[in-house]
């Protein structure tokens, strides 16, 4: 990773060890994970020792420290989703991305994963792709929206 | 300030501030406690030093670690209620480390000898399970040692403890103060072949030797501890009474 993109959120927060965790975010939404060396860069810039901020990745389920797709798939498995499908959703998409739940393609294409709820129960079965949200999914809607997503990346 | 107040129906001082644990220690009343050290910042982890504590009227049972001295108050270390209290609370230690020694007397002597409880999950980080996520060992190495070492890390049932992400951590002088704090004895300190090894963190440091070739400590620590207290290069040639 470009440690200058560091630099410059870091400098956003006025090098301010106490924003360390929204500096932490900014770092991934970069990235889509926290890299390594993001972390030990962070950690010598803020004077916060790398197992504290370690320690803080690995509290909050939103960060990720193994790399991520381009492309994140979030299905939602909340009871309202759940009871419409969600499960098959995600049977669906593991074998139209070749890869198991909560893991990443290994091109670093797509990352599928699994959330609890996201609060949208009256659009269930709901997928987010890349921030979007598609409610009242089917398989079938599924696979467009992955071959859309794969052609884009084929004709780029 | 001086506040006074008493123990077990005994008058006690202390000055303000300090722990209500550490005050009746001082005037010998026995408090059992596993996450507690007067060193460091108080944490009511274990939760076992639960007393009653009578202030304005109004009883309750809490932990007296991080229960600070007030004027006035009536601390009973001992009860029925309070001997319940433990053993519940140890009940559940022992299922979170059923092979730590240390928690199996101390629950022994409560009348706990099998926990009701289920072992914690098999494949969470540790395979022994005989840590109790106290968190003395972080405490003793950011607060005394200032290394940040180690940190927690996970959540819930995958917490654990250890350097940050899962390896030896690289800060660790491997002083061994957190192997010598740990209430269950589960980090293991060894010196062996010139090396001394933190067995939990899997830290490994070769020693420096004295004259007569003997290993006494790792040359990290005495780096360390050179440059944070500025000692003069040559002060670990010098015999220690001549230093």
């Amino acid at each position: 990773m470009d440690l200058t993109k560091v630099d410059a959120i870091i400098e956003n927060y006025d090098g301010d060890a106490t924003s360390l965790l929204a500096i932490m975010q900014d770092v991934q939404d970069q990235e889509n994970y926290l890299p390594r060396e993001a972390v030990n860069h962070i950690s010598t810039k803020l004077d916060v020792p790398v197992s504290r901020i370690y320690s803080m990745a690995t509290f909050f389920e939103s960060f990720h420290l193994e790399p991520r797709g381009k492309h994140i798939c979030t299905v939602c498995m909340g009871t309202a989703c759940h009871v419409r499908g969600a499960q098959r959703l995600v049977e669906h998409l593991e074998r139209e991305l070749k890869v198991k739940s909560g893991g990443t393609t290994e091109d670093l294409q797509f990352t599928l994963e699994e959330v609890n709820c996201v609060g949208a129960c009256a659009l269930g079965p709901l997928v987010i792709i890349d921030g979007e949200y598609h409610g009242n999914v089917t398989s079938t809607r599924l696979t467009k929206a992955v071959k859309n997503l794969k052609t884009r990346e084929g004709g780029e | 300030m001086t506040v006074k107040f008493t123990i077990n129906g005994v008058k006690v001082e202390a000055e303000s501030g300090d722990s209500v644990i550490d005050t009746a220690r001082r005037y010998g009343f026995d408090i059992p406690s596993l996450c507690h050290h007067q060193a460091v910042t108080p944490y009511g982890a274990c939760r076992v030093c639960l007393v009653e504590i009578t202030k304005g009227g109004r009883k309750k049972i809490t932990t007296c670690c991080n229960y600070e001295v007030l004027d006035g108050i009536d601390v009973v270390t001992d009860s029925e209620a309070i001997h319940k209290h433990r053993a519940m609370v140890l009940e559940l230690i022992l299922a979170e480390a059923p092979d730590a020694e240390p928690v199996k007397k101390l629950a022994a002597k409560y009348g706990v000898n099998v926990s009701r409880f289920e072992r914690p999950k098999a494949g969470a980080a540790q395979e022994r399970h005989d840590c109790i996520m106290c968190g003395l060992c972080v405490r003793v190495c950011t607060e005394i040692v200032e290394v940040n070492a180690l940190a927690f890390n996970g959540r819930g049932y995958n917490r654990g403890v250890g350097g940050p992400y899962l390896e030896a951590p690289q800060s660790c002088i491997a002083c061994g103060a957190c192997a010598w704090v740990c209430p269950t004895d589960c980090i293991g300190f060894v010196e062996e072949d010139g090396m001394r090894k933190v067995l939990k963190w899997d830290r490994e440091l070769p020693m420096e030797k004295d004259e007569d070739g003997r290993p006494f400590a790792p040359k990290f620590q005495l780096h360390y501890f050179k440059e944070k207290f500025g000692l003069p290069a040559d002060i670990y040639k010098k015999a220690p009474g001549t230093r």
